[in-house]
């Protein structure tokens, strides 16, 4: 989208990831999504009296990891509370990072080649889920609200950038290149779905080159979807205003993804009404160097390095082909691919494969041997399989393990043999005349027109190229 | 020098913290955190370049556990802790606004 002429818009956002924890951050409490509710809680994650947080030092070297990878300086920190009631937060405070935070500084570079800067990302406990009842099933209509505190304490890494990001598009790439990254470190499974990764964006607008604008909060966009939009209508109802001669409040707004639009949630708190003070109960944090680099060391190589190693073995990708990379790289699928073009599988048909069946059901990948992955690109290669059959091979792969062949036997997937597809061809050409000579006087689009029928009389058995193979020789 | 302390940021604080005092209690406590605060501008007035900062009584750093998997509490027992609850659910009057 672009801005009406002369604006410019200037976001930057606060990515908050769950950290991948067995217990939480405070407490042994389980860290999972999904159990029942108020079945993972105890004195400390329920904020009863007389409780004490204890550090969990799992959460402190994944924080490191991530400080690391977006190349923040890992710094001696303390920990606050931040002071404010809500139901779904049970001791009226939250334990945060407030003036040293563990990460400062920093910056992640873009596939696009723009850099955004890292102010900081620092540590602190996630907070109860309420659900609301009433009848339009809206906050605001609830009769009264539920609370499950099974996530209140679960570590979270909030990663803050710079206000560097000028478009939509660019924010977009940022949360799907940071989200990369944290995958990539272990400190994360990057769910947006399932709330492990949320973003909150602060939108100005300005005339270019001039002092930034004031700013809005929008808060918890959950897909890089809502993220593109919201900051889009945001960037444009601020133009809008100041074009009517009208003034941008500082406030949080929320995003309606239904509504396509952002509303004022209330006006911005200011940080002196949290009345942050240091958490008597937690003592200073200050990882030595040695464990810095333990941390450091440990890690693998990141998204950027890896989509650059297997890009070097394609020859002129295509966009098509740089984009299903990106899926690959992020899925960690490309320890696989990289196999399968050690194979001789064709590149694009690896890539297709991996980025659109295998991405389908990711979850399951643990399934799928390199050897099964690749046996069954190789027969779709040869012609054993038509294009269908490989997808349906390797979603059963998926599903249940297994054997490609034996599979491909199973479901009746038997190669036509060269004299049936000569019979359906010849029978095809027979009751379409017109078509074919067509094709025959060199109207190559025909081709398709026989492949679909022949797909269609053989219930997807036949082979793509081989039917174009049988139609030339008949020519 | 910081400013003495208003009677109208002791209401502030107050409301903050979600407590309902009456106007004399607001009067006491305008004095009262008003000499504390005044004791902290003595130590201010201090010549203390030379001396780090502490929030700590302690010289501990990195107190840490390691990330290993503790009983929880019976649900049963938590929610019988609560005034009211449903579906397993800790049930509160209903909550006007989001989180800040
Ligand atoms: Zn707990």
């Amino acid at each position: 989208m672009t801005l009406p002429d002369g604006w410019e818009m200037v976001v930057g956002l606060e990515v908050h990831t769950e950290l991948k924890t067995t217990t939480k951050m405070f407490c042994g409490c389980a860290n999972v999504f999904g159990a029942e509710p108020n079945t993972r809680v105890c004195a400390v994650c329920l904020g009863l009296p007389g409780s004490l947080p204890v550090l969990n030092v799992r959460a402190v070297e994944l924080a490191m990891a991530i400080g690391s990878a977006v190349h923040s300086t890992i710094s001696p920190s303390t920990f606050h509370r931040k002071n404010y009631f809500y139901p779904d937060m049970p001791k009226d405070f939250q334990i945060s990072q407030y003036d040293l935070p563990i990460n400062v500084g920093g910056y992640v570079d873009l596939p696009d080649g723009s850099r955004v800067s890292i102010e900081r990302a620092h540590l602190e406990e996630d907070t109860g889920k309420s659900t609301h009842l009433g009848a339009s099933g809206r906050i605001h209509g609830a009769e009264r609200s539920l609370v499950d505190y099974n996530r209140s304490g679960v570590p979270l890494v909030e990663i803050v950038s710079g206000p560097d990001i000028r478009s939509s598009a660019q924010a977009r790439l940022y949360a799907s290149e940071l989200r990369g990254i944290l995958i990539a470190t272990g400190a994360s499974d990057g769910r947006m779905e399932e709330g492990s990764m949320r973003i909150d964006a602060n939108v100005s607008v300005r005339h270019a080159n001039e002092p930034f604008g004031t700013r809005c909060e929008i808060k918890n966009l959950n897909s890089l979807r809502s993220l593109g939009r919201a900051i889009d209508f945001e960037a444009l109802r601020q133009i809008d205003l100041l074009n009517a001669g009208g003034v941008v409040r500082q406030e949080t707004r929320h995003w309606d993804e239904t509504l396509g639009a952002t509303s004022t949630m209330r006006t911005k708190e200011e940080a002196e009404d949290y009345r942050y003070f240091r958490e008597p109960d937690l003592v200073d944090l200050a990882p030595d160097l040695a464990w810095q680099e333990r941390v450091r060391d440990g890690l693998g190589p990141m998204p950027a390095e890896r989509r650059a190693a297997l890009a070097a073995r394609l020859n002129e990708p295509t966009s098509t082909q740089l984009d299903a990379l990106q899926v690959v790289v992020d899925l960690g699928f490309d320890v696989l691919v990289a196999a399968a073009l050690d194979a001789d599988v064709d590149a694009g048909l690896v890539l297709a494969r991996a980025a659109n069946e295998l991405a389908a059901d990711a979850e399951n990948i643990h399934s799928l041997t390199t050897d099964a992955f690749i046996t069954t690109l190789l027969m779709e290669q040869n012609g054993e399989l038509s294009a269908t059959q490989a997808k349906t091979v390797l979603l059963e792969l998926l599903a249940h393990g297994g054997d490609p062949r034996a599979i491909a036997n199973a479901k009746g997937f038997e190669q036509l043999s060269a004299d049936s597809l000569g019979d359906v061809v010849a029978a095809l050409i027979q009751a379409n005349p017109d078509e074919w000579s067509r094709f025959r006087e060199g109207d190559e689009k025909l081709a398709q027109f026989f492949i679909g029928q022949v797909m269609k009389v053989t219930k997807g058995q036949a082979n793509g190229k081989a039917v174009i193979a049988e139609l030339n020789s008949r020519r | 020098m910081a400013t003495p302390l208003r009677r109208e940021d002791v209401a502030k604080v107050a409301k903050l913290a979600r407590l309902s005092l009456s106007d004399e209690e607001l009067d006491m406590f305008t004095e009262q955190l008003g000499q504390i605060l005044e004791h902290a501008n003595d130590i201010a007035a201090l010549q203390l370049d030379d001396v780090v900062a502490t929030a700590h009584p302690f010289g501990l750093i990195n107190v840490m556990r390691e990330d290993v998997l503790e009983p929880c509490l019976s649900r049963d027992d938590v929610l019988a802790m609560a005034p009211d609850s449903e579906d397993g659910r800790f049930a509160v009057p209903r909550i006007m606004g989001e989180a800040p």
